[in-house]
């Protein structure tokens, strides 16, 4: 299950939304092994397409040197589809190479860059198997554990 | 001669975990050589016909190695080579 807050939340639609009809793409970074999408980032659509998405490589390497100072992981990744549903297609599941991530698709097929609701759905991605799971959106995510406690 | 090489989560597998391990070679080319050689497999995954493939990025000193060579680009000791799968996909 992903478990996101309502303002990451909001803002990936806000950015599938503002892209549309390109696809949007970005991360939500968060403390390895945590699974607690905290660092919304978003990134641009090198290939400046509504068929395909890609982080720029120089953009990349920025975005992974900063989560390894931090260590944090992309605990998700997200991109938008702007004319089919939000499910994987083969070239995603291809492609996808995190397999600690929660990988995110909004379709933003319904209503563009209007309000109205999106498709917003989440899926593991590991070895081409795709599974779906659940997506529960909090107000706020629970305060975090201590990583060290006293015996 | 070593050179630290950085390596992505999904290839840890064949670095039995190792987030960097040391290589050697003066090109990118004989690095991956030399990185098979001790993590078997690991070659298949970054080169594809002789070319480093598509959706795989390599940094010698956050440089994009595609633009100093690709595989030819030369390496000198102390360098330090990043491999990033590409962060891609698309409705079709």
């Amino acid at each position: 299950m992903l478990t996101i807050d309502q303002a990451t939340y909001d803002a990936i639609v806000a950015h599938a939304k503002r892209d549309h009809p390109d696809e949007a793409c970005g991360v939500v970074a968060g403390p390895e092994g945590s699974d607690r999408p905290e660092r919304f980032v978003e990134m641009v659509n090198a290939a400046g397409s509504p068929t395909f998405y890609e982080f720029d490589s120089t953009d990349l390497l920025h975005l992974y040197r900063e989560m390894d100072d931090r260590d944090e992981e992309p605990v998700v990744i997200y991109h938008s589809h702007t004319a089919t549903e939000a499910y994987p297609s083969r070239t995603d599941i291809g492609l996808a190479m995190e397999p600690n991530a929660h990988y995110v698709l909004v379709s933003t097929r319904e209503h563009g860059n209007n309000d109205g609701p999106v498709e917003f759905r989440s899926y593991r991605i590991i070895d081409g198997e795709v599974t779906e799971e659940e997506v529960a959106v909090v107000a706020q995510l629970a305060p975090r554990v201590p990583e060290e406690s006293t015996p | 001669m070593a050179i630290e090489v950085r390596i992505p989560t999904i290839l840890r597998t064949y670095t039995d975990g190792a987030k960097a391990v040391d290589g050697s070679g003066d090109t990118l080319q004989a690095l991956i050589d030399d990185l098979e050689g001790n993590h078997p497999g690991i070659k298949e995954r970054l080169v594809e016909s002789g070319d480093l493939r598509r959706f795989v990025n390599v940094y010698i000193n956050d440089e994009d190695v595609r633009f100093m060579g690709g595989l030819d680009a030369e390496l000198s000791d102390g360098d330090q080579v990043v491999v990033l799968p590409a962060v891609a996909g698309g409705a079709r």
